[in-house]
């Protein structure tokens, strides 16, 4: 996929993809973040109180935006299977999940598992979670899962180049892959658990966007703390920002740690009032979550009926 | 997609209201002689009936305290009078839903600043204070600092029981009884106030409210029987209180008037600033005396900022105080409204280009949008006056050296920001800037441990900390504060 014009116009501006050097003048002099100011933020917006008709809205269109996710080595193409049924009949009248999310050996079964539903199959890859692996085999990785029907990677940055200020590296490595991705999306997952401060979140977060990012993405899931509330919230500024800038819509996907209703209700208020309603959309926002689903059905089915179901109740997969 | 957040209001089941309230001398409830109406700001609904006190009923609390004072209250040891605060400090957090929920009735914030901001640190004063209470001769005043006496105390009506707290908690915890006046459009939390300290077991006339105008008031700052005056408010009020004050050897403490200067640089983080800028006028709908009011900007990222500004206020929600998602609330009265309004259109005349966020106004109650001028200059009125209101100024700069100079340019000194991430630039503006508080990369942050107060016309003497216990204790005038 190539860049549109204003994109292009934002690279040339900055001067960017030069050197290391160009990159990290570029980076370092976007406005900086006040850890303390954006956690307060955050904290008043997880305060929000959605009740009755707001929060039956915001938990079809939470579950609407999940990516329901199994990546564990235990995985099977049975258990992908039932992972399938249950993305595109989550019952109680719920509508469908935006995607499922495997690993790329295990995406045939997810693409024949959701024929027909309109889900879309996200892979994750680049040698998933560390992508400690030369980039010739992170490519060949993506290129698998491409091959074998994804419609969306999930990559990983190397964080070792982003912390040790190779950011060419970075950048070069994501150009790579968009590239091998042919014409599905790319979800950068930034590992903001590993990179320290919220200035990083927003400077790998433009690093990203500025490489051809269709996504950036908080977590793998495998590092902790993954997605929290304040991360969220600088990325969603920095897709605000770039797109504000003449950049193209990006869109954020926080992973990892959500798991009740409550959770990810607070997300769409951080969402809502942070990038806005263009942002309120499966195409522009995704939860990355396994267990989120049930609690979200459990909501769903006390709002219809007035009584909490017992997890008996709720399908494991 | 649109996501509308449906009402959540708080309910107000938790508060029992009665029609109408006496005044609170000598640990009792005593009529008064006559009465006003209190009212919600946000519906103009009548809330209770309140009495007014004579200068004969502030009399008889005068003298309550007096008695108080020499019998009871400065004779017990500290750690005594410590157990009290803590007691009290408990009690309003085991009430502070019901406290949070009459606040807002009475005031017209917002339910969520009322829960998470007033009611908490009034809370934390006690607590704090509590904690001073056994170890007074370790403040620095010498050994064993003597309390004053009785204290006469009026505040205002923008924090109601966060100001009470403020007031009664240091004088308190330093021996002295009190007449506390609170404000005559909010004074139902000061009352329930009074029941708490029934329920501590205070011993009677160490607290005394006393309900009414300016004219009750002025009766209790003039009362021979005062040793201490404390009062916060307006600055035209705070002189003429200096005026009697003057010539009757009274201690005295003000805490006035403001308009801050909110200084953001091109180096600031422009997310953050833009909420601090927020938080600093639109909190309590700009009803604080250490406002934002001005923002000065520097030129370079002037449009920038800006633009961020107006982005974030249109997503203000302003209405019901109640609801739980309402960040902006009411105007506290039809008199404060129209102040503003009448400043606002100053603005206009004197050629700034006003802005409001795009909300609707409510039909009933009082309203104001929140506003910003853009094309600000010194000597416009909106960059001089203070507007107790939801309405920014906004100037530019250009050099630190005009910040400072700009900043310092006001009657005022109460408060002031600075927003960038130069740790330099905020310690060489912090040491120019004529204000009590200076606040680096926040804004309108408050605590118990932190001494508050003004330059000029902003007033004297500080309210917390260590240096706030000076004000209630006999220092033989040379304390080492």
């Amino acid at each position: 996929m190539s860049h549109n014009g204003p994109m292009d116009g934002i690279t040339a501006l900055a001067g960017l993809a030069a050197s290391d050097a160009s990159l990290r003048r570029f980076l370092h002099g976007l406005p900086g973040v006040d850890e303390v100011g954006a956690r307060a933020r955050a904290d008043v917006l997880a305060s929000r109180s959605i009740k009755t008709d707001s929060k039956r809205q915001a938990i079809d269109l939470a579950i609407s935006m999940i990516d329901l996710t199994t990546l564990e080595g235990q995985d099977t193409p049975g258990k992908v299977r039932a992972l399938c049924a249950k993305a595109s009949r989550p019952g109680f009248g719920a509508p469908p999940v935006a995607a499922v999310c495997v690993y790329p050996d295990l995406v045939p079964a997810a693409v024949a598992g959701v024929a027909g539903t309109g889900i879309k199959v996200a892979s994750v890859a680049t040698a998933f979670p560390s992508g400690r692996a030369a980039l010739d085999v992170k490519l060949a990785d993506v290129k698998s899962a491409v091959a074998a029907g994804a419609d969306e990677v999930d990559m990983v940055i190397d964080r070792g180049a982003f912390l040790s200020g190779r950011y060419l590296t970075v950048f070069e490595e994501i150009v790579a892959v968009r590239a091998s991705c042919g014409d599905a999306h790319l979800k950068v997952i930034l590992e903001t658990g590993e990179l320290g401060t919220l200035d990083s979140v927003r400077r790998a977060s433009w690093l990203a966007m500025l490489a051809g990012a269709d996504f950036i993405k908080t977590s793998t899931g495998k590092v902790a703390p993954a997605a929290t509330l304040p991360v969220t919230l600088v990325m969603l500024e920095a897709v605000r920002d770039f797109a504000a800038a003449g950049g193209r819509r990006i869109g954020v996907k926080p992973a990892g740690g959500i798991r009740t209703a409550k959770d990810a209700i607070r997300y769409l208020v951080l969402v809502n009032e942070t990038a806005g309603e263009p942002w309120l959309d499966p195409a522009f926002f995704r939860i990355g979550a396994s267990s989120l689903l049930n609690d979200l059905l459990m909501q769903r089915a006390r709002m219809e009926t007035g009584r909490y179901a017992g997890p008996d109740y709720m399908t494991v997969d | 997609m649109r996501f509308e957040y449906a009402p959540a209001p708080e309910s107000r089941s938790v508060v029992s209201l009665r029609d109408c309230y006496g005044l609170f001398i000598n640990g009792e409830f005593v009529d008064g002689n006559s009465a006003f109406k209190t009212i919600s700001p946000a519906t103009e609904e009548v809330l209770a009936e309140v009495a007014h006190a004579g200068p004969e009923d502030v009399d008889r609390a005068v003298a309550a305290a007096r008695r108080a004072y020499e019998r009871v209250w400065s004779a017990l040891p500290g750690r005594e009078r410590g157990k009290y605060l803590f007691r009290i400090a408990r009690i309003i957090q085991e009430r502070a839903r019901e406290l949070a929920v009459l606040e807002t009735l009475d005031n017209g914030k917002p339910i969520r600043e009322s829960r998470d901001v007033d009611v908490p640190l009034a809370a934390a004063h006690f607590f704090y204070h509590a904690g001073w209470a056994d170890k007074l001769g370790y403040a620095g005043f010498g050994p064993s600092p003597r309390p004053l006496g009785v204290a006469g105390q009026v505040i205002p009506w923008n924090f109601p029981l966060l100001m009470l707290a403020w007031k009664i908690a240091p004088a308190l915890a330093c021996g002295n009884t009190v007449v506390l006046k609170p404000a005559e459009t909010t004074p139902l939390t000061a009352l329930l106030f009074a029941e708490i300290c029934q329920q501590a077991g205070l011993p009677p006339g160490v607290v005394n409210i006393v309900t009414g105008d300016g004219s009750t008031g002025q009766a209790l700052v003039a009362h021979p029987g005062i040793d201490k005056v404390a009062f916060t408010g307006s600055t035209e009020v705070g002189k003429e209180i200096a005026r009697v004050c003057a010539v009757s050897g009274k201690r005295l403490t003000l805490e006035l008037g403001g308009k801050a200067a909110n200084v953001v640089f091109d180096d600031a983080p422009v997310d953050q600033a833009v909420e601090g800028i927020v938080n600093g006028i639109f909190f309590n709908q700009g009803h604080v005396c250490c406002a934002g009011s001005r923002l000065l900007v520097q030129e370079s990222v002037a449009g920038e900022v800006l633009d961020a500004l107006k982005r974030r206020m249109a997503t203000l929600r302003l209405g019901d105080p109640l609801d739980k998602n309402t960040d902006v609330g009411a105007i506290n009265s039809r008199a404060q409204l129209d102040k503003i309004t009448e400043l606002a259109s100053s603005g206009d005349a004197e050629g700034a280009q006003r802005w409001s966020a795009p909300c609707p106004l409510p039909d009933r109650g009082f309203w104001f949008p929140p506003t910003v001028f853009t094309g600000v200059s010194q000597a416009h009125r909106i960059a001089r006056e203070e507007i107790f209101g939801p309405v920014l100024s906004v100037l530019t700069f250009r050099t630190p050296a005009e910040a400072v100079e700009k900043a310092n340019n006001t009657p005022y000194g109460l408060s002031a920001g600075v927003w960038t991430e130069k740790g330099s630039l905020i310690l060489w503006l912090a040491s120019r800037l004529r204000a009590g508080v200076v606040w680096a990369n926040t804004f309108n942050r408050f605590d118990p441990s932190s001494p508050f107060g003004g330059y000029k016309e902003s007033g004297f003497g500080r309210e917390g900390g260590r240096h706030g216990l000076e004000a209630y204790l006999d220092v033989g005038g040379g304390g080492d504060a």
